[in-house]
């Protein structure tokens, strides 16, 4: 080899040690530099609840300055826009409960029925196809659902109920509770499918009937879960807006009676903001110290439904 | 002996007809959730048919209900979509990333997983209170397209983020330790082994929050997402309106004609809902072929 070829491979070598150095250099930047980023995108979460809960607190502190808080918990008129004044969230309470009540009463029986065919009856075929179906009422959007309940819902219930008005609370509660059915079936059917199998065997082997074997092995042995997919279907009901805002008018009313019109908490909150309330003003107070009720609640809910799974469940 | 047979023979009858009873029940119970999504299709198919019509996609909304179309509407949702998909990708997946590949188990970790959770179970309408006060207010973004997009970037974080951890989280611990023993870093073996793998299950999850964000209406009611816009948003900071509140508009008049048109909305969100839950589920067939 020439002394030329000998410089050149030199050279050559040094070009690519530095550039490996370069390239290491680099990566081990980019090793270190991404966890960093990585964790700042991860504490958006944390940033986003710490907002939430910052931003009802103090505009709600606010509103407790004008409205004392007593007034506001315990009253029994909601009447933020009309004179004379007042703050009492019973009425919207009350009206949110109906709702959910009877959203609870069609989607617990029905999810918690279909949960048990799905996972004990149906041969494999069926549920392929059934179980998505029902998973896709979860995924139609709550408009729709609102469309649904007055176009057909309602109709039918005035045709049932003479005494029906346009808005009433049993069409938006049915309408609700169909919207949650997939929640209770799919988590009580999840919840179903992990009893192990050697279970269902004991039974049967006693001479058990398919019925026997689900009512009395698999749903006492699942129970935490179904109970836990019934308490987040309950938040779930509590925090929908638009099927309510639609469907059961908006008249704070404290009634028991599901034929009559009722303003629920969210649907309030959506009358304020489509109005333009300026800045500042009590009704605009109002939005928060709603929400912040509503927050509450639900996160009460939730929490609870979590400790249930956790805390009941049977181990095998 | 023969009289305790009998009894035997009875009861065990009794417990095949509960049984048989039951069964049928269970049966018209799941039906009825089934039959009431097709109720719920049909109703809408039969008002709605009518209105789908070109007119629908070329025009503005107006007040007479002949003409009325939800142009500005469609495209608010395609501009919010364009908008939030990238940033809530990079959150959503850089969040994910960190918790299952490099975050150690103790109690940030735990927080930030249980905090993730309960987001998820935060109602909607909440996201719109911190929106108003975060976006519209504080940052004084106004009612903007940006406003609402961001709004809903948070309301969907965590579903992107849990879709995604269970996607990285489902690639065989086999495939880090090759990259690791080729002298990769971690980084490395995050971005060119663990990734691409995960990638389509990632992707999918992204598809199905990204269509539960075009159905909702609360957040951007609250943000104030215009009833009214016969213009097309032409920056981040124009006002805006998406179909979903079109619909809404639609459905608070009381004339018939506009029931029509909020039905016919409703079939064009449906469809487009539709497009991309198949997308997804196209996407998750052919990555479970693959591994």
């Amino acid at each position: 080899m020439s002394r030329q070829g000998l410089k050149t491979m030199d050279q050559a070598q040094t070009v690519n040690k530095e550039l490996y150095e370069f390239k290491n250099k680099r990566v081990s930047i980019m090793n270190k530099l991404m966890p960093v980023l990585l964790l700042l995108c991860a504490s958006v979460s944390i940033l986003t609840t710490f907002g939430i809960v910052v931003t009802l607190i103090t505009e709600t502190y606010h509103f407790f300055k004008v409205i004392p808080i007593f007034d506001f918990l315990f009253g029994t008129k909601w009447s933020p826009l009309i004179p004379p004044k007042s703050f009492g969230v019973l009425p919207l309470l009350s009206g949110t409960l109906l709702i959910t009540v009877i959203a609870c009463l069609v989607a617990i029986p029905l999810g918690l029925a279909s949960a048990i065919y799905l996972s004990e009856y149906a041969p494999k075929r069926v549920r392929k196809i059934i179980k998505p179906i029902l998973e896709v009422l979860a995924g139609v959007p709550t408009i729709v659902y609102g469309y649904f309940a007055l176009s057909l819902i309602t109709p039918m219930i005035q045709s049932v109920f003479g005494s029906a008005g346009v808005f009433n609370a049993l069409s938006a509660g049915i309408v609700v509770g169909i919207m949650i059915i997939p929640m209770v079936s799919s988590l009580s059917e999840d919840a179903m499918s992990a009893v192990p199998r050697s279970l269902r065997d004991g039974a049967y082997a006693l001479g058990a009937t398919r019925f026997e074997v689900a009512l009395k092995i698999v749903v006492p042995a699942a129970f935490s879960g179904i109970v836990a997919s019934a308490v987040l279907a309950f938040s779930r009901a509590i925090g929908e807006t638009m099927i309510v805002t639609l469907a059961a008018g908006s008249t704070p009313n404290m009634t028991i009676n599901p034929l009559d019109s009722i303003q629920t908490m969210t649907a309030y909150i959506v009358q304020v903001s489509l109005g333009d309330t300026p800045h500042g003003s009590i009704e605009y107070g109002s939005i928060f110290a709603v929400g912040m009720t509503l927050f509450v609640i639900t996160f009460l809910l939730n929490i609870f439904a979590q400790y249930i799974a956790r805390k009941f469940r049977e181990e095998y | 002996m023969n009289i305790f047979q009998d009894a035997n023979r009875k009861q065990i009858a009794g417990r095949r007809r509960t049984d048989w009873l039951l069964h049928m029940l269970f049966v018209i119970a799941t039906s009825i959730g089934v039959l009431a999504l097709c109720a719920l299709i049909i109703d809408i198919l039969i008002d709605g048919i009518v209105r789908l019509q070109p007119d629908l996609f070329n025009n503005f909304p107006s007040r007479k209900a002949d003409g009325s179309g939800m142009k500005s509407a469609l495209v608010g949702t395609i501009y919010m979509l364009l908008i939030m998909a990238p940033i809530s990708f990079i959150f959503g997946v850089g969040a994910a990333i960190y918790l299952e590949e490099y975050a150690k188990k103790g109690r940030l970790t735990r927080l930030i997983q249980l905090n993730i959770s309960t987001l998820a179970g935060v109602p909607s309408i909440v996201y719109g209170i911190l929106g108003l006060a975060l976006f519209v207010r504080l940052l004084a973004l106004d009612r903007s397209l940006i406003a609402g997009a961001l709004t809903m970037t948070l309301l969907v974080l965590p579903i992107i983020i849990v879709a995604a951890q269970e996607a990285i989280r489902a690639v065989p611990r086999s495939r880090r330790d090759a990259s690791f023993a080729l002298g990769a870093t971690k980084w490395q073996t995050v971005s060119r082994s663990v990734m691409p793998s995960a990638l389509p299950g990632v992707l999918t999850g992204v598809i199905l929050a990204m269509s539960r964000a075009i159905g909702e209406t609360a957040p951007l009611v609250m943000i104030g997402a215009l009833t009214y816009v016969a213009f097309l948003p032409d920056g981040l900071r124009d006002s805006f309106t998406v179909i979903p509140i079109q619909v809404y508009n639609w459905l608070s008049k009381p004339q018939i004609e506009f029931k029509e048109l909020a039905a016919s909305g409703i079939i064009v969100l449906l469809v487009l809902l539709l497009l991309m839950n198949f997308s997804a589920i196209l996407l998750r067939n052919k990555y479970q072929k693959n591994v």
